[in-house]
């Protein structure tokens, strides 16, 4: 029956993630630091208030937009953590996920003849929404020289004259890296220079360790060329709600909800109305598990030092992204055999793009438990192959 | 008090067993600053003892336990620390507190049965001069103690194996 896909679609590559989650799949007793989701469970105060929407019959669709008491309280949120000024009103769209708002952004703004710039490695929907949109997608490798952080340079050399949107995602998946106000100054004089828009899911803003995140919109004239794209998932352990929001230019998040409200029509309302919940009562949750996450995060890195590899310090989300070039061993094959010797699962630094060869993503969104034995056993593995 | 200070606490409060090298790689602070903080906080009583959490009735040990509402007569220049320091001499009594509301002590109380937690009532407590008056309220099912929940349903995440 694939004659009947269409050649987009046909042409799309399955996730590089799929075939090792199939061979994962087939063993038992595993440790998984493959995982891009937090360990915990939703802070109980949220999934409270999701239960009590349903006992008062909340079960009704909400405005396209999404409830104004959330997008009010996300404007507050934005102002406060990160200087950010959008209107409940027309600047602030609730989306299913930050996956359905990249994806919004993609349609919205792009046609067969545009380019998207996407910094690599790079988490896997970026390029297969702007593919799915008839977009071309031009790769900005960057490197652990630089600690995965984008350079202007960088997007010099690779800038195609037909691009129209660059893609951020700092704190960044796989890598865990950050960018600082002053990387951000840099690119965002390039933006400008080239009439970019530009895509910053910023999905991890909350989890950053030792600094300050700074939000790309908030850099002087930003705010206009950015589409500013949120979630709760990670943040409040929210990934199974889908709850993500999008912001930006009134105009431009006009076309998006024109989408929004013909293909999803809106968010779940009880995912909202936890979310609002969330943004009310959890700042204390949220604060603890931030504490624990820096917790794993120093264990990880001492860990991989120890062991001899080398390893930037990553200062946000819950990845670390060590190199493993010293075993001389192929990511692929890194973890193929770690998974086949050892039963740990992490995910090859390929799966996120060229640049990611000779690094694996480890999440440390484990228990610390886990996280000890896992890395008992990788040092075991990383041991034999130094001999 | 220092943000890392209250880390630190946080992570022996949890689990005083974990070795100081653990916890300088958790916190990033450095063994020697560990190790001179706990001293310190030993000293000054700020960590008040290092105990583990038991769940007796898990390891087959009935016990009985009660909470008491005690009012009392406030003694003139003592206040209420006279008689409750007088209270929590007995071994009996686990917990005290001062209360406000239409009581004025909190007890917790633990014995092997409820007519031993009776007797000491009867016996101990009550007769007490300025006790004036005592409601017994036995503990018939522990959910949730110092935090712990005592009763959980399992709660593992259904997580996805790997995931992008």
């Amino acid at each position: 029956m694939n004659h009947y896909l269409n050649a987009t679609t046909a042409a799309l590559q399955p996730s590089g993630i799929r075939k090792f989650f199939d061979l994962v799949a087939t063993k038992k007793n595993i440790i998984s630091l493959g995982v891009g989701e937090p360990d915990f469970v939703t802070p109980w105060t949220i999934r409270e208030s999701g239960i009590f929407a349903l006992e008062q019959g909340q079960t009704m669709y909400t405005s396209n937009a999404g409830l104004i008491e959330l997008r009010q309280e996300l404007s507050k949120y934005l102002s406060v953590h990160m200087e950010l000024d959008y209107q409940p009103e027309g600047e602030i769209l609730i989306t299913v996920g930050a996956s359905e708002a990249v994806d919004l952004v993609m349609r919205a703004l792009l046609a067969p003849g545009d380019a998207v710039l996407v910094p690599e490695p790079s988490y896997v929907s970026y390029a297969p929404c702007a593919l799915l949109a008839g977009a071309d997608v031009r790769y900005i490798p960057t490197t652990a020289q630089h600690e995965f952080r984008l350079k202007a340079a960088d997007l010099e050399k690779h800038y195609t004259p037909n691009a129209k949107l660059l893609v951020l995602n700092y704190p960044n998946n796989p890598t865990g890296a950050i960018m600082t106000r002053e990387d951000l100054l840099e690119i965002a004089e390039f933006v400008a220079a080239h009439d970019l828009l530009v895509l910053s899911d910023e999905a991890y803003a909350d989890l950053t360790y030792s600094r300050q995140h700074t939000s790309f919109a908030s850099l002087p004239g930003m705010k206009d060329r950015t589409l500013y794209v949120g979630s709760f998932s990670k943040s409040y352990a929210m990934t199974g709600w889908r709850i993500g929001y999008l912001a930006g230019h009134p105009e431009l998040l006009q076309g998006m909800l024109k989408i929004h409200q013909y293909v999803i029509m809106c968010a779940s309302r009880m995912a909202q109305t936890a979310a609002l919940e969330a943004l009310r009562s959890a700042e204390a949750a949220k604060t603890e598990m931030l504490i624990s996450y820096n917790q794993r995060r120093r264990f990880m890195i001492e860990g991989f030092r120890k062991m001899g590899l080398d390893c930037f310090e990553p200062l946000g989300a819950f990845y670390i992204f060590p190199s493993i070039q010293k075993t001389g061993l192929t990511s692929d094959a890194f973890v193929n055999t770690l998974l086949e010797e050892e039963n740990v699962a992490a995910v090859a630094g390929t799966a996120f793009g060229p640049s990611g060869e000779g690094h694996i993503r480890c999440s440390y969104a484990c228990s610390l438990e886990q996280l000890e034995e896992a890395m008992n056993r990788i040092e075991r593995f990383v041991q034999k192959r130094f001999k | 008090m220092l943000e890392q200070d209250r880390e630190l606490l946080c992570l022996i409060e949890q689990d005083c067993r974990i070795p100081p090298e653990k916890l300088a790689v958790l916190t990033g602070l450095s063994v020697d600053y560990i190790l001179e903080k706990i001293q310190q906080w030993e000293d000054d009583k700020v960590i008040v003892q290092y105990r583990p959490l038991i769940n007796w009735e898990k390891a087959g040990q009935e016990s009985v336990s009660a909470l008491i509402e005690v009012r009392v007569q406030p003694q003139r220049g003592a206040g209420f620390d006279k008689i409750a320091k007088r209270i929590q001499k007995f071994p009996e009594v686990r917990t005290v507190y001062l209360m406000s509301g239409g009581f004025d002590l909190t007890l917790i109380i633990e014995g092997k049965s409820m007519q031993e937690v009776a007797l000491f009532v009867a016996e101990k407590l009550a007769p007490l001069d300025h006790v004036q008056s005592t409601a017994t309220h036995f503990v018939l099912r522990r959910y949730k103690q110092n935090g712990v929940e005592f009763i959980t349903e399992d709660e593992t995440p259904q997580r996805q194996a790997v995931w992008p």
